[in-house]
C-alpha cells in the first residue's frame, strides 16, 4: 500500500539534553515497520534518479522493494552488490546532496529517508548474518591497497569480490582510517565499522596494521613483493591551522589530534591510558562536519560551553544538515559571520581568550560562495580555555616524498586521470589523497572505480 | 601482530633498554628516528627515539624512562612478553655525513639517544667530543659505551658525585675555550638542557642540532600535537624532526607545551604503581 505521506517516516533518537551527556548513538534507528512504512513512500520510479546521485551507484529502487517485500536480508544483498560499508553510508552520508535530492518524492514534500532505509538494512543484516560466507575464488593476482579508510576498503571490496588477493596497509594500530579516528562514536558506533572490516576479512581480503607506507615499507618493494598494482587511498590527514597568533598555546587543538584522542585513543572513557582536556569552554573554529563532531563530542567531554565560530553565514555551513541541526538541538552555540584573529594565553601558556573579528558577505568568490568581509571595529574576545581547529586537512605527503614518479599538484594531492590513474604505471589513487578533505562516499566511489581500473589493467597485461 | 620483548635490561633505577624483534621497523632505522608503541591494546602511544637496531637480527632497541602510566606498564614487561604496537621507524635521520669534528652533548636518558649518534659519527671517523650529564652517581647511565666511541669524554654530574660537577654547557664551554673547533654540536637531552646548549653555541656560532620529543599521538603527521615553532615557522617534530636547528628552536614554547598533561601523567603513573602494587 503506497505510502502518501509528505514526510518522512520519524525515526527515533536520543533526547537532547541527554545524548548531549553521553558518547551512545544519537540516531536509534528504523524497526521493521518503520522501515517498511518508509519504504512504501518509494515511487519505483523507472529511471532511477536517486541511483545517478549516488557515487558507488546502490540500486536504490531495488533494495528498498526487498525492504517493502520484507526480504530485509535481500535488501541488503543488493546494497552489497555496489560495495561494502552501507551501514556506514547509512549513517554519515550527505544524502541530502545525493541520492535524496534527486528524489521525486522531493519535489513535493521530503524525500524517501533512503539513507535511513540503507542503515535499517544494513544493520538488519549484521544481526541476522550466517557465517556461511563463500570465499570468493582466488584469480592468483596479488594487489596493495595503502590505506583503510573509506577509498582503501572500498577498492579491497571491489577486487576480492574481483578474485584479487589484496592486503591492506595500515599506519595506525586500527583498520577503518577516519571512519575510527575521525567520525565519534555518537555517530557511528566503532562496532559498526569493526563488522564491516570483519566482513571484507571474512572475503579474503588481509590487513596489515602498523605499517606505514613510505616509512617501513617503500611503494617500490611492494612491487619486488608481487603485487601488480598498488592503490592509494592514504587520506587528507595533515590538519590545517589557521595560521593566526597564539596556536602553539596550550589547549588548543588540531581538530585530528582532537577528536584521535577522543574516537581512536578512547580518552573519553573513564580509566583511559591517552588524556585529553576536559574544557569548561570550547571554541570550536569551522563549518564542516568535523566541526560539529568536535563540537559535540566537547559537550559530551563535559564542557559547559561550547560555540561554533564560522566565517560566513548558516546558509552556507558546508556540514550535514542533521548534523547541524543535532548539535544545536544539544546546545551548541553556532557564532556565525565570525573570524578568528588571534588566540590569547595566560601566563602558563594556557589559552584564556579567542579575539574575533565580525564579518559580512560580499560579492561570490570563486568557490560560488559569498566572500566574507570583515567589519572594521568589530574585534570581540570569546572567553575559553579550549580552541578546536577545524579548518580542513591537506593530503598527507609521506608517499610522494619517499616514491618516484607519483606527481601531485600544489595542494599535494595525488594528480591521477578520470580512472583514479596515477602518473606512475599500476600506480592508482583515490578518495581524499586526491581531492583533499571531501565525504566518505566519494571516496568510497574513487576506490571502487579505482578497482574496475586496476582489474581491466592487470587482465591487459596478461594478454 | 605482538613485538616480542627479546631482552630487558634496567640500566639504572629509572630507565630500562629493551631490545625488541621488529624486523621490518629494523631494516628501514636509522640514526635519529623514531618509534611510537603501545604496550596494550586500549594503551597510550607514546614515541621513543630508536636507540640502536640490528638489520641481521630484525632488531630495534629502545631505552626509555619511567616517567609515567605507560613506561611504568611497559617497564614491568620482561623478556619473552609481547608488545601489542611498535611502528616505524619514523621522522627523518639525523645528518651526519661529512662532520668532521662534532662535541656530542647527552643529558640523563637523552644519552640513550646521543650514543647511537657518537656511534654513527665514530664509524664515520668523525673526531666526537661526548659530554654527558646525569643528576648524580645513581643516575649515569651508558658511560662505557660513549667512552669507546669518543675521542674524549667528559662526565658531568649536578651533585659532583660522578665526574666533574656542574652542567654540560659547562665543560661544552671549556672544551670550547681552550681551542677546540666543531662543526656542528649535538645535544639531546631535556628541554632546559637543549636550550642552553643552543643558548652557548649560538654565542660562539656553531651550528646545533637538538632532537626534540614532544607530545604526539600518531608520529605521522596527523594530529599536529608535536607542532613547534623554528625560525616563526610552525614545524610538526614527528615528520619535518625530530631533529631541529637548535638556534632556531623557540625552547620557551616547547617547555610549555611538554608540561600540557603533566598532571595526568602524574595520576596515571601513581594510579599504574598502585595497581601493580595490588596485583603482587
Amino acid at each position: 500500500m503506497a505510502n502518501l505521506s509528505k514526510q518522512k517516516t520519524e525515526m527515533t533518537v536520543q533526547d537532547p539534553l541527554l545524548r548531549a551527556k553521553n558518547f551512545d548513538e544519537v540516531a536509534l534507528g528504523y524497526d521493521e515497520s518503520q522501515a517498511k512504512t518508509e519504504a512504501e513512500r518509494c515511487l519505483n520510479c523507472k529511471n532511477k534518479p536517486c541511483v545517478s546521485g549516488c557515487p558507488v551507484n546502490r540500486d536504490i529502487p531495488e533494495f528498498i522493494q526487498k525492504v517493502k517485500d520484507g526480504d530485509f536480508l535481500g535488501a541488503y544483498k543488493v546494497l552489497e552488490k555496489s560495495g561494502p560499508l552501507a551501514a556506514v553510508c547509512g549513517r554519515v552520508c550527505p544524502q541530502e546532496t545525493q541520492c535524496e535530492c534527486k528524489c521525486v518524492r522531493g519535489r513535493n514534500g521530503e524525500p524517501v529517508a533512503i539513507g535511513r532505509l540503507e542503515r535499517f538494512a544494513a544493520d538488519y543484516f549484521s544481526a541476522h548474518k550466517s557465517e556461511d560466507k563463500s570465499k570468493i575464488v582466488s584469480n592468483g593476482h596479488k594487489v596493495a591497497v595503502v590505506g583503510s579508510g573509506p577509498a582503501g576498503l572500498s577498492c579491497a571490496g571491489e577486487l576480492c569480490s574481483r578474485g584479487y588477493e589484496v592486503t591492506v596497509f595500515e599506519a595506525l594500530h586500527l583498520a577503518g582510517g577516519v571512519l575510527v579516528y575521525g567520525i565519534p562514536e555518537f555517530r557511528l558506533p566503532k562496532k559498526i565499522v569493526e563488522s564491516e572490516i570483519d566482513n571484507l576479512k571474512s572475503l579474503g581480503v588481509k590487513f596489515e596494521l602498523n605499517t606505514v607506507i613510505g616509512k617501513t615499507v617503500f611503494v617500490d618493494e611492494l612491487f619486488d613483493d608481487g603485487y601488480e598494482a598498488v592503490f592509494i587511498g592514504s587520506g587528507a590527514g595533515l590538519p590545517n591551522f589557521m595560521k593566526i597568533k597564539g596556536e602553539e598555546l596550550n589547549g588548543v587543538y588540531s581538530a585530528n589530534e582532537f577528536l584521535t584522542r577522543v574516537n581512536l585513543m578512547k580518552a573519553y572513557l573513564d580509566g583511559a591510558d591517552t588524556p585529553i582536556k576536559r574544557s569548561k569552554s570550547v571554541v570550536v573554529v569551522g563549518g564542516g562536519n568535523v566541526a560539529m563532531d568536535a563540537a559535540r563530542s566537547a559537550l559530551r567531554l563535559g564542557a559547559e560551553r561550547v560555540m561554533l565560530v564560522y566565517r560566513r553565514s548558516e546558509q552556507e555551513l558546508p556540514a550535514r544538515k542533521e548534523e547541524v541541526e543535532h548539535a544545536k538541538e544539544e546546545g551548541v552555540e553556532f557564532i556565525m559571520l565570525t573570524a578568528p584573529l588571534e588566540a590569547l594565553g595566560d601566563e602558563q601558556k594556557n589559552v584564556r581568550a579567542l579575539k574575533c573579528q565580525k564579518m559580512e558577505l560580499g560579492e561570490p568568490d570563486g568557490s560560488g560562495r559569498r566572500r566574507p568581509v570583515p567589519i572594521p571595529n568589530s574585534e570581540f574576545e570569546l572567553e575559553t580555555d579550549t580552541v578546536i581547529v577545524a579548518v580542513g586537512t591537506s593530503p598527507n605527503p609521506l608517499i610522494k616524498n619517499t616514491t618516484t614518479g607519483i606527481d601531485v599538484n600544489r595542494w599535494g594531492g595525488i594528480i591521477t586521470d578520470e580512472s583514479g590513474k596515477t602518473t606512475r604505471d599500476m600506480v592508482y589513487a583515490g578518495g581524499d589523497a586526491v581531492t583533499g578533505a571531501a565525504t566518505v562516499i566519494l571516496a568510497m566511489g574513487a576506490g571502487k572505480s579505482a578497482a574496475q581500473q586496476i582489474d581491466s589493467a592487470i587482465k591487459a597485461k596478461k594478454k | 601482530m605482538m613485538y616480542k620483548i627479546l631482552e630487558k635490561q634496567s640500566l639504572n633505577p629509572t630507565v630500562t633498554r629493551m631490545v625488541i624483534d621488529a624486523p621490518r621497523v629494523a631494516k628501514k632505522a636509522q640514526a635519529g628516528m623514531f618509534i611510537i608503541l603501545r604496550v596494550s591494546a586500549d594503551g597510550e602511544r607514546i614515541p621513543l627515539t630508536i636507540a640502536d637496531y640490528d638489520v641481521n637480527k630484525g632488531t630495534v632497541t629502545i631505552i626509555f624512562q619511567i616517567v609515567g602510566g605507560t613506561t611504568h606498564k611497559l617497564n614491568m614487561l620482561n623478556a619473552g612478553d609481547c608488545i601489542c604496537d611498535f611502528v616505524g621507524p619514523l621522522g627523518v635521520p639525523s645528518e651526519l655525513d661529512g662532520l668532521k669534528k662534532v662535541a656530542v652533548i647527552g643529558g640523563g636518558v637523552g644519552c640513550a639517544i646521543a650514543y647511537p649518534i657518537a656511534k654513527k659519527l665514530h664509524a664515520l671517523g668523525a673526531t666526537v667530543h661526548s659530554v654527558i650529564g646525569f643528576r648524580n652517581k645513581d643516575l649515569v647511565i651508558l658511560q662505557d659505551e660513549f667512552k669507546q666511541v669518543s675521542d674524549k669524554l667528559v662526565l658531568m654530574s649536578d651533585d659532583g658525585s660522578a665526574g666533574n660537577k656542574g652542567l654540560v654547557t659547562d665543560a661544552l664551554k671549556a672544551l670550547i675555550d681552550k681551542g677546540n673547533v666543531y662543526d656542528e654540536v649535538i645535544a639531546i637531552g631535556p628541554l632546559v638542557m637543549m636550550k642552553f646548549v643552543s643558548k652557548l653555541t649560538k654565542e660562539y656560532g656553531i651550528k646545533t642540532v637538538v632532537s626534540m620529543n614532544p607530545i604526539m599521538i600518531d608520529g605521522t603527521g596527523m594530529c599536529g600535537g608535536c607542532r613547534l615553532t623554528v625560525g616563526g615557522q610552525m614545524k610538526f617534530a614527528c615528520v619535518d624532526g625530530p631533529d631541529f636547528d637548535g638556534h632556531k628552536v623557540d625552547f620557551d614554547e616547547a617547555i610549555a607545551r611538554s608540561k600540557m598533561y603533566a598532571e595526568f601523567e602524574r595520576h596515571a603513573y601513581e594510579k599504574a604503581c598502585n595497581l601493580f602494587k595490588t596485583e603482587k
